[in-house]
């Protein structure tokens, strides 16, 4: 299918753009590689000039003391909880909406698809500080609830479920059901979900990453030690103990690796998903 | 009216939240930069005081014009390296899938992790970089202390974080091309170059458009990666690294806002903020449908 490229070149180029592609691809995982290189060795073996380049044997030393300086599995939990919820939470709220953008007319729905669409385009931060105000003001701070609820108002979810269910769900379909007497709620759980499945496992996904890896607002919504996420608590590392870099290092491998492990596993229907927001989204 | 309350009701949960943390908060936060406060006093109305304090303040220029520095220099090759990688992927048949995945990856992982990882490798003693440079008979380079090279370790970093997720978006584009357009070329007699500049970028130009202005929203928001990097001691008055040369706009925002506990001044920097990045947004986006009309 390379159209661009005449016959006779066909096998040098392409060979030139395997080289390059995986040339690429050892600058995109080397980070990966060289973070176990660090966390399995000593501070002084990186230390050292020029530094070990080889895997160590010091990986559950680091572990454990990371285990000694933060509390590790705590954050992963509050971070699991606060991730797993939102994300379950943003699946139901917008698809139950974006259902009746896509498939209702009702007075005001322009204005509200407007509004919401618009705000997609402003940066998050404007809203962070008085959010802080408010969350302080109900004695929210510190609490994984403060993280959840502002997730939950995710625009694009809605703007991009709307599309897939525009397309996706034909209108005769719908109307059959009501024919047969299903009402609103049961052709919603019947039919659209079911039907919209790969575009929830998207957006899935990236509510999942996007809360597990938000940084700016629990940093500055939680203050108190035993309720941090991952990533502050591994910030909060980073700070306390900027020697010891093999073992901050084997805590930011030890936060990475679900993650890496869960995208791989879903990877194909993700990039499949983005892909197709992002060209019918321009 | 009322024969709608089902269709109401099904989108009042997130019209609820939407409005009580995103909307409400907005508006009131342009209400503060117009006050004076710090959280626990009286506010006091002072009209357009914060702005003009803005307008003077050499820190929030310097935090301009590091945050646009470090937007060019990693907006330019994030673009640039995923049109090339776009093109050279769409080009090869094999490995199409493990390419694509392995390319991606670096946008899933957690900047914090990967700002610690830079923080590393780029370490002005210890750092692996120094170390390869040192064998090969060069001496340590300043990495995180030089102002310049500051903003160049940032903007690398955010190079290796988002250059795989435009190359996905471009890549997606470039698959849209029927393929008949480039027989007919070729059968004209158009070369692969004239092709790619005849061809290919007229057609990807909206998804290029596309990806220049999540380049710019997402590249002016950089903030946990200084954050990390140089700022994380909260009372550290360099702030930023040596010099402030890594203090992003976002960064002295959360500096005034939760540090100094200013909050009309932090409303105040956030939404001249904003606006920059809208003034930026339309500029782009000017650029780019220029090209279209010639």
């Amino acid at each position: 299918m390379t159209a661009v490229v005449p016959r006779r070149s066909r096998r040098p180029k392409g060979l030139t753009a395997h080289i390059v592609l995986v040339l690429a691809v050892l600058i995109s995982v080397f980070p990966f590689a060289w973070t176990i290189v660090m966390a399995t060795n000593t501070t002084e073996d990186i230390y050292k000039s020029p530094p070990k380049l080889t895997f160590g044997s010091h990986l559950l030393e680091n572990v454990r003391h990371v285990l000694d300086t933060i509390d590790f599995f705590g954050s992963m939990l509050n971070t699991v909880v606060v991730a797993s919820v939102t994300t379950v939470l943003v699946l139901f709220v917008d698809s139950l909406a974006a259902f009746v953008f896509a498939k209702f007319d009702f007075p005001g729905r322009r204005v509200l698809f407007a509004t919401l669409v618009g705000f997609m385009m402003l940066p998050l931060q404007l809203a962070v500080l008085p959010q802080f105000i408010l969350m302080s003001d109900i004695g929210w701070v510190g609490t994984l609830k403060a993280l959840v609820l502002p997730a939950l108002a995710n625009a694009f979810g809605i703007f991009w479920l709307r599309q897939y269910i525009e397309n996706g769900v034909p209108d005769e379909l719908l109307d059959a059901a009501r024919i047969d007497g299903a009402g609103f709620f049961r052709q919603y759980w019947n039919i659209v979900l079911p039907m919209i499945k790969p575009a929830l496992s998207f957006l899935a996904i990236y509510a999942f990453v996007g809360a597990w890896n938000d940084y700016i607002w629990p940093l500055v919504v939680l203050n108190d030690p035993a309720h941090l996420t991952l990533q502050v608590a591994l910030a909060q590392l980073h700070v306390g103990h900027t020697t010891d870099y093999s073992m901050v290092m084997a805590g930011v491998l030890m936060a990475s690796v679900p993650l890496v492990v869960v995208f791989t596993i879903f990877a194909r229907g993700f990039i499949a998903g983005a892909t197709e927001g992002a060209v019918q989204g321009s | 009216m009322l024969s709608h309350w089902r269709q109401y009701l099904a989108i009042s949960p997130f019209f609820l939240i939407f409005g009580v943390f995103s909307l409400f908060p907005v508006f009131y936060s342009l209400y503060l930069a117009f006050q004076r406060w710090d959280g626990m006093g009286t506010v006091q109305f002072v009209g357009l005081d914060q702005f003009r304090f803005l307008l003077d303040d050499p820190v929030f220029w310097l935090s301009i014009r590091n945050t646009l520095a470090i937007w060019v220099l990693s907006t330019v090759p994030t673009l640039f390296g995923a049109l090339v990688l776009a093109t050279l992927l769409h080009s090869v048949r094999r490995f199409k899938g493990f390419y694509r995945i392995a390319l991606y990856i670096p946008n899933v992982t957690s900047i914090v992790a990967v700002s610690i990882f830079f923080g590393a490798v780029f370490s002005n003693n210890f750092g692996l970089v120094n170390a390869i440079l040192g064998t090969v008979g060069i001496s340590p380079v300043p990495w995180l202390s030089n102002p310049w090279l500051i903003k160049l370790v940032i903007a690398l970093l955010m190079t290796w974080m988002w250059t795989g997720y435009n190359m996905i978006i471009y890549l997606a584009g470039l698959q849209a091309i029927p393929t008949q357009i480039y027989e007919a070329a070729r059968l004209d007699g158009a070369g692969p170059i004239r092709t790619f500049f005849q061809i290919t970028m007229p057609i990807m130009r909206p998804i290029i458009l596309f990806t220049v202005i999540i380049s710019t929203i997402n590249g002016l928001q950089s903030f946990s990666e200084p954050q990390v990097l140089f700022g994380s001691n909260a009372a550290n008055p360099n702030l930023g690294g040596p010099g402030q040369a890594g203090l992003t706009t976002l960064l002295y925002f959360y500096q005034s806002a939760f540090v100094n506990n200013d909050y009309g001044y932090g409303a105040a920097i956030v939404w001249a903020f904003f606006v920059l990045i809208m003034v930026l947004v339309v500029v782009n986006w000017r650029v780019v449908q220029r090209g279209r009309k010639s």
